[in-house]
């Protein structure tokens, strides 16, 4: 068998790639190629897509993120660059850390976001730790953002990408001190055009594979679908009952199909048609009611996050002025954040925000650092 | 790099005797079995050789090897074919099957597979050791019991069930008796008529002949319908065009192995304790699974306390040295095994072992490399793996 040059020994300098088949983290591997890196590629298997087959029937699962055909574009890559490549399975750390906290979210009437915790503590935790021990002290990922070190606090900042249409700063405010100095964000200086020449540039059998936007262990983006067939599967069936929509000072607006199928913000499928536009503004399970009101009153000013993570900074005693996003897709507002004890902090806008959701992360940043983020109560 | 294989029960080399015996059936004699022609007779000689080749192996007549694809078609027809014909014969009836809690996913899905046909099927569990208990066994039989399919040696311990005994107490109720000898036809005598065995799976590429080549015994009178349906190719038993320069590859590999069997298996057996030995003094909190059963001589498996065997395939790959653990998902990842549940390991242990298996080529030199690879791959992953207790000091 031909030997593989770069895996010869393990060195100090061999870095691990995070590599899910698509093109951005492809690239990072080929980037690090030229850099005259040694490489090793990881590839999470993270859910087992025959898992749930009401779902897609029992045929081979395809096109989606954690399908067997990311896996073998990942392997055609590391193949095509010739460095070693590896899938480890993280299956069960991803379900009790990732997708059973999403559905427990649900339930509660929230509205998580998996990729966070799929992040702080899939990515950047075991895998990162299995890198450390086949030999890679560092982890490269195909995410959008920078890591810059502070030399005069010695902390390791978190920033946002050059291109800041592709930023995912907003998904990486959990990561500690020690996992950014192992973590290199390759791509975090380029545009994702750049990353496609450069991706082209080196023949990449993906380079014009289409983007992935789904959450990866969903089928088809139903994600009402996934959490009942889940529950069913965990024995915790979800009987959909019906119940009121009501006004916050509980006038009778309506009836709901079941609270599990709406989300804070919502403005369709509320199933009546009133003179102004209403919307969604909270979801009690326990009453099994959806509340729901004009556009002004899912604006406020004030809330509170907790589980917070000081990124860039050391949590500050004193109030601190910030642009903050409370969601992916949110333009960054004007606010003032207080720290709390107990990881906690407050964070007030300068003007109302709409439909700040719970179970969302609303993350802090001055200019491009992300100062802190934690989850919206 | 120079790269070391201890993987041999996932597959082994094609043997370069096999292969030069082989060659001339692709193009020269590359005629179908099935013709009548000089080029089908040439054909039709070989895989006759062959088959007498195997059946020597076995103890078996000749007659009664039927080639296949390869180990997981010799498994599913042996218990479908069973079971489909008992249900054919006595429609009304209720058919049962016994099996071990540690078969290969061609026996277990293929169980697995039956019972959503509402077939009964009874899983034995397994000693720390990983063998069945003759009495469990007994106690599993009912007078509806069609068929016993219990595997020879294990593919991820090495444990070698008593063939005898469980023939024996299949022949007294008169009930069939598979067995997938994958893991041990050219490892360890294997005998079906001391055995008293009515079916058995072999596998081409487990014996250095090529993949994708198997065969299945079938004692003459069993009664079973047959998996594939087509031509007249053996019998009419097992359609398909004879894939004779495999079939040619299977026989030569069998009869290598038959000559070779007690010298290889000695020589093999010292090397594997040589490994086993080293590794349980040189590495601390290492223990050898099934290491007191009896067991296929070329096969180890170590659970090294606080790894992730994983991760320590992964380091030891990279490092040029080559090894499993027992089972891989279609992605080439590791999943929880079966068979080290059924043990009875804890998940962490089960999840901290590997297994080596060692084969023909395998060399004293190549052991003594293993024995420095391993132990500093393992102390390199403990030092970093949050689950490895180590000394803590006083004031933490």
């Amino acid at each position: 068998m031909d030997s593989l040059p770069v895996a010869a020994e393990p060195q100090a300098r061999l870095v691990a790639v995070a590599m899910s088949g698509g093109v951005d983290s492809s690239t990072v591997a080929a980037l690090l190629l030229l850099d005259r890196r040694p490489v090793v590629g990881l590839t999470m298997q993270l859910w087992n897509q025959r898992r749930l087959p009401e779902l897609q029937g029992d045929g081979p699962a395809q096109h989606r993120c954690c399908s067997l055909d990311d896996v073998y574009d990942a392997k055609r890559v590391a193949q095509h660059l010739n460095f070693p490549h590896y899938v480890v399975n993280f299956e069960e750390q991803f379900e009790q850390r990732v997708v059973r906290p999403f559905v427990d979210q649900y339930l509660a009437g929230r509205t998580p976001i998996a990729c966070t915790n799929c992040n702080t503590d899939v990515k950047f935790e075991p895998l990162l730790q299995t890198a450390r021990q086949i030999g890679a002290e560092r982890l490269a990922t195909g995410h959008y953002a920078r890591i810059r070190k502070d030399e005069r606090t010695c902390r390791y900042q978190l920033l946002r990408a050059r291109d800041d249409s592709k930023d995912q700063s907003y998904f990486l405010w959990g990561l500690t001190q020690e996992q950014l100095s192992r973590s290199e964000f390759p791509l975090g200086e380029l545009t994702k055009e750049e990353v496609r020449e450069v991706a082209r540039a080196v023949n990449l059998p993906v380079a014009d594979k289409p983007e992935s936007m789904e959450l990866c262990f969903v089928p088809n983006g139903n994600y009402v679908q996934f959490i009942h067939a889940y529950a069913r599967e965990d024995g915790r069936p979800i009987t959909d009952k019906e119940g009121d929509i009501v006004t916050e000072d509980g006038t009778v607006l309506g009836r709901h199909s079941g609270v599990h199928n709406y989300t804070v913000g919502q403005r369709k499928g509320l199933g009546f048609a009133t003179g102004k536009p209403i919307y969604v503004l909270a979801i009690d399970p326990e009453k099994n009611r959806v509340i729901a009101g004009e556009d002004e009153a899912l604006r406020a000013t004030s809330f509170g996050i907790e589980n917070v993570n000081w990124v860039s900074i050391m949590e500050p005693g004193a109030p601190l002025r910030a642009q903050v996003k409370i969601r992916h897709k949110h333009e960054p507002a004007a606010a003032t954040i207080q720290a709390l004890p107990g990881f906690r902090a407050r964070i007030t806008f300068d003007a109302p925000q709409r439909a700040i959701t719970p179970g969302q992360a609303a993350v802090a940043y001055d200019g491009d650092a992300v100062l802190a983020g934690g989850w919206i109560k | 790099m120079q790269r070391i294989y201890l993987d041999h029960n996932a597959t082994t080399p094609v043997d370069l005797t096999v292969l030069a015996t082989m060659l001339p059936y692709f193009s020269v004699e590359f005629g179908n079995a099935s013709s009548i022609h000089a080029f089908g007779q040439q054909a039709r000689a070989a895989v006759e050789t062959s088959r007498e080749q195997v059946a020597a192996l076995l103890n078996a007549r000749p007659q009664e090897i039927v080639f296949t694809s390869g180990g997981t078609e010799s498994d599913n027809h042996a218990i479908f074919g069973v079971v489909q014909f008992a249900l054919l014969e006595n429609p009304s009836a209720s058919a049962h099957v016994i099996t071990s809690s540690i078969e290969h996913e061609a026996v277990l899905n293929t169980c697995q597979r039956l019972e959503k046909q509402g077939v009964r099927v009874t899983y034995l569990p397994v000693s720390r050791e990983g063998l069945i208990d003759l009495q469990e066994l007994k106690a599993a039989m009912r007078p509806e019991t069609v068929l016993i399919t219990v595997m020879h040696a294990n593919n991820e311990l090495g444990t070698v069930q008593p063939l005898g005994e469980i023939g024996r107490i299949a022949a007294e109720s008169d009930v069939y008796f598979h067995t997938d000898a994958v893991q041990s036809v050219g490892k360890i005598p294997v005998d079906v008529k001391a055995g008293q065995v009515d079916l058995l799976s072999l596998s081409g590429h487990k014996l250095y002949a090529p993949k994708g080549v198997g065969a299945i015994y079938v004692k003459g009178g069993t009664k079973l319908r047959q998996l594939l349906y087509g031509g007249h190719h053996q019998r009419g038993f097992r359609p398909g065009t004879e894939n004779v320069a495999g079939i040619v590859g299977l026989g030569k590999a069998a009869e290598m192995a038959r000559l070779s069997l007690a010298e290889e298996a000695a020589r093999m057996g010292e090397l594997r304790n040589r490994l086993e030995q080293g590794l349980l003094s040189g590495v601390p909190e290492a223990r050898a699974n099934a290491g007191g059963a009896p067991r296929t001589p070329n096969t180890s498996n170590i659970s090294f306390s606080g790894i992730e065997g994983e991760a320590l395939i992964i380091a030891l790959d990279l490092r040029g040295l080559a090894c499993s653990t027992g089972a891989a998902c279609s992605s080439g990842a590791v999943e929880p095994s079966h068979v080290l549940t059924a043990i009875g390991l804890p998940a962490s242990e089960a999840r901290a072992s590997i297994r080596f298996s060692l084969g023909r080529h395998t060399t004293a030199a190549e052991i003594d490399a293993a024995l420095e690879i391993v132990p500093a791959a393992v102390a390199q992953l403990r030092s970093i793996s949050p689950s490895y207790k180590r000394e803590v000091p006083a004031h933490l």
